[in-house]
């Protein structure tokens, strides 16, 4: 048996912008133990529903999050929209799915440069954010904001998307979709890059199951669930399938999220090709008394919403259990075994949002 | 010495915000914004760096990493406060766990508002934070101290007492 | 593709089944997706709700234990044995709601999230300081 050490990962470092504390037990370079603590970015934002009315809410729980924002606001609005019994009308729920897409589009790209800096790729780094640009071009134009958008309300959108813009998202994804091309060869196809990510951190289907992981790591590991597949929105008329892989490692899991960016894609022309005409949003009486368990699927995996209204404006409850809270459990697996030297690969590759974990 | 302020090395710390300006900060240092044409290098190591960018509120459990990292660079040094959550709390301002903004542990030299703050907003705030930078440098080099780290010792010595 | 919705049921329980219910949804397969606490500032009931979901027909089920305020630190075995990752889930639940959870595998003491203000967030009860 080798030496013992206990060395502290965060809450600042280089490779992770967000704040996380792992305390690392190693044996000389491997690793044999993972204490997470957590509590960084904690601000208790779901008590604020006793200070806000039900629609000054959707704003607060965009804020969850700034990458995967526009998912937040919808999963609450969805869920009240549930409790209200009210109709969305067609056409702001395909303008939902799109936004949707296109904020998954950012997300895997962001993460996929993420990914090549955490293996020392600078390179790569910079052009999958040059890439990324150009989504957000598109969300900028289509709603005035740049990460946080803040377009949905409860029963409908505040924006539409003329036909212009829709010109100007299919030549996005044009270019998005010939520029992922190049950069899936060095990420699939690179020996440098595969021997960073083949083979490390392998997580098998039945430990995946075990460990309640969500969403794309869940799938790298070869499960095939996919919140999409319940057709909330407009992805009940869209046709799409979840993407696995069987590998299990940090290339699948690359694999799986490069794959979603064709299939965000995909599903964007799809959701433009068949965009109904009509209203954007229903009109909203009354306040939400009820509750309702929601379920979606986030770029970074399965989010759960559960809201409780009690008659007056102000919610009793307010929850979201985000993707990575569920995928802790699986990140301190993947970490026992794994060499030193991996740790911030594996970090990064459950596509951490801390600031989701912690609310 | 002279030309430092042509090559300030930035840090980043993520207080308690939504990651939206933390991703903002990231897209200013790569290709469309590219701040690296002022020589802007962005650095993970506290004592090589010379601005200290921070987004969102403090709340308890971090207030003690910022003011670590805060007294572990070197001097000459500038707080840059990216979003309206560094600035002032912003949306989370009521939420229990948040004491409000940067300046409750630190003093912060620029404000940058925005939620989430665009990037051309952070570059103009790194750089009005470059000319905070250049008359702090004149002044050390002429030998006189710094104010705010006047300020800062005597409440450290009155906190001794 | 073909759209499956699932069930969405809320199965209310007692305090004691819930090791019962866990063992019976693990042995069917199912994952537990979220565990949370609720209080409700109108009735003055504290609700503890443990989702669990199949990653196949996408079907959810909610077991409820709903606790009277007078009733409310009811002990409450934890179900961290059935499940491992459910110790995050309950070390929260404890710590912000006080719900009265016994034997986590992995016990935080009420120090998950190290805030300074006082919880849990529930209203006193008379002669409590």
């Amino acid at each position: 048996m080798g030496k013992r050490s206990v060395i502290p990962y965060g809450p600042q470092h280089p490779v992770l912008p967000e704040p996380i504390h792992l305390d690392l037990v190693l044996e000389d370079e491997k690793i044999v133990d993972v204490l997470p603590s957590i509590g960084f970015i904690h601000r208790g934002l779901e008590k604020l529903t006793e200070k806000r009315d039900f629609n000054q809410m959707v704003y607060v729980t965009e804020r969850v999050c700034g990458i995967c924002s526009f998912g937040h606001g919808y999963g609450y609005c969805d869920t009240v929209e549930h409790i209200m019994n009210i109709e969305v009308p067609d056409r702001a729920k395909f303008l939902r799915t799109i936004w949707f897409e296109l904020s998954r589009l950012h997300s895997h790209l962001l993460w996929a440069g993420l990914m090549a800096d955490a293996f020392g790729f600078e390179n790569l780094f910079y052009q999958c954010w040059r890439v990324r640009e150009k989504v957000l071009d598109v969300i900028e134009l289509t709603t005035g904001g740049r990460v946080i958008f803040s377009v949905n309300k409860v029963g409908g959108v505040l924006k539409d998307i003329t036909p212009e813009m829709q010109k100007a998202i299919l030549e996005m994804l044009d270019y998005v979709e010939k520029e992922t091309k190049v950069l899936e060869k060095t990420f699939m196809n690179d020996y440098t890059v595969q021997s960073r990510m083949k083979g490390v951190g392998v997580l098998t289907k039945e430990q995946a199951h075990a460990l309640g992981c969500a969403g794309p790591f869940a799938r790298a590991s070869g499960i095939a669930t996919d919140m999409r597949m319940r057709g909330y929105a407009a992805y009940g008329e869209l046709d799409m399938e979840p993407i696995i892989s069987n590998d299990g490692d940090c290339y699948g899991r690359c694999e799986v999220r490069i794959g979603e960016i064709y299939q965000s894609i995909d599903l964007i022309r799809q959701a433009i090709d068949k965009l109904p005409d009509g209203e954007l949003a229903a009109v909203v009486k009354g306040n939400p008394n009820g509750e309702y368990f929601m379920r979606i699927e986030q770029p970074r995996g399965e989010a759960d919403y559960y809201i409780k209204g009690n008659g007056t404006p102000n919610l009793d409850r307010m929850r979201v259990r985000t993707p990575t809270f569920a995928n802790l459990a699986g990140l301190c697996e993947v970490l026992k075994g794994a060499d030193y030297a991996d740790v911030g690969i594996l970090a990064v590759t459950i596509d951490p949002c801390i600031s989701c974990t912690e609310r | 010495m002279y030309k430092i302020t042509r090559s300030p090395w930035v840090m980043h710390y993520d207080g308690s915000s939504c990651n939206g300006c933390d991703i903002e900060v990231l897209a200013c240092l790569t290709p469309v914004y590219d701040a690296e044409r002022f020589g802007i290098i962005n650095t993970g190591d506290p004592l090589q760096a010379d601005i200290l960018l921070i987004t969102g509120g403090i709340n308890t459990q971090n207030a003690p990493v910022v003011k670590q990292l805060y007294d572990q660079m070197a001097d000459p040094k500038v707080v840059v406060a990216v979003g309206v959550c560094a600035c002032t709390g912003g949306v989370f301002k009521d939420c229990y766990n948040i004491l409000g903004g940067a300046d409750q542990v630190i003093p912060v030299d620029v404000y940058v508002p925005g939620c989430a703050a665009r990037p051309q907003a952070i570059i103009d705030g790194i750089v009005k934070g470059i000319g905070v930078f250049q008359e702090r440098l004149e002044k050390m080099e002429k030998g006189e101290s710094l104010t705010d780290n006047k300020k800062a010792e005597e409440t450290a010595e009155s906190e001794d007492k | 593709m073909t759209a499956t919705e699932g069930k969405n049921e809320i199965i209310a329980i007692e305090p004691g089944e819930l090791s019962v219910k866990a063992m019976e949804m693990k042995s069917k397969g199912l994952r537990l997706s979220q565990a949370c606490a609720a209080w409700l500032r109108k009735e003055e009931k504290l609700e503890l709700s443990y989702s669990f979901v199949d990653d196949e027909t996408y079907d959810m089920f909610n077991v409820r234990i709903s606790l009277d305020n007078d009733k409310r630190d009811t002990e409450i075995a934890s179900i961290s044995d059935i499940f491992p990752y459910a110790a995050f889930y309950e070390n929260e639940m404890r710590e912000l709601f006080g719900a009265n959870i016994k034997v986590i595998n992995l016990d935080l003491h009420n120090k998950l999230y190290r805030i300074e203000e006082e919880t849990p967030f529930v209203p006193k009860k008379e002669g409590q300081n």
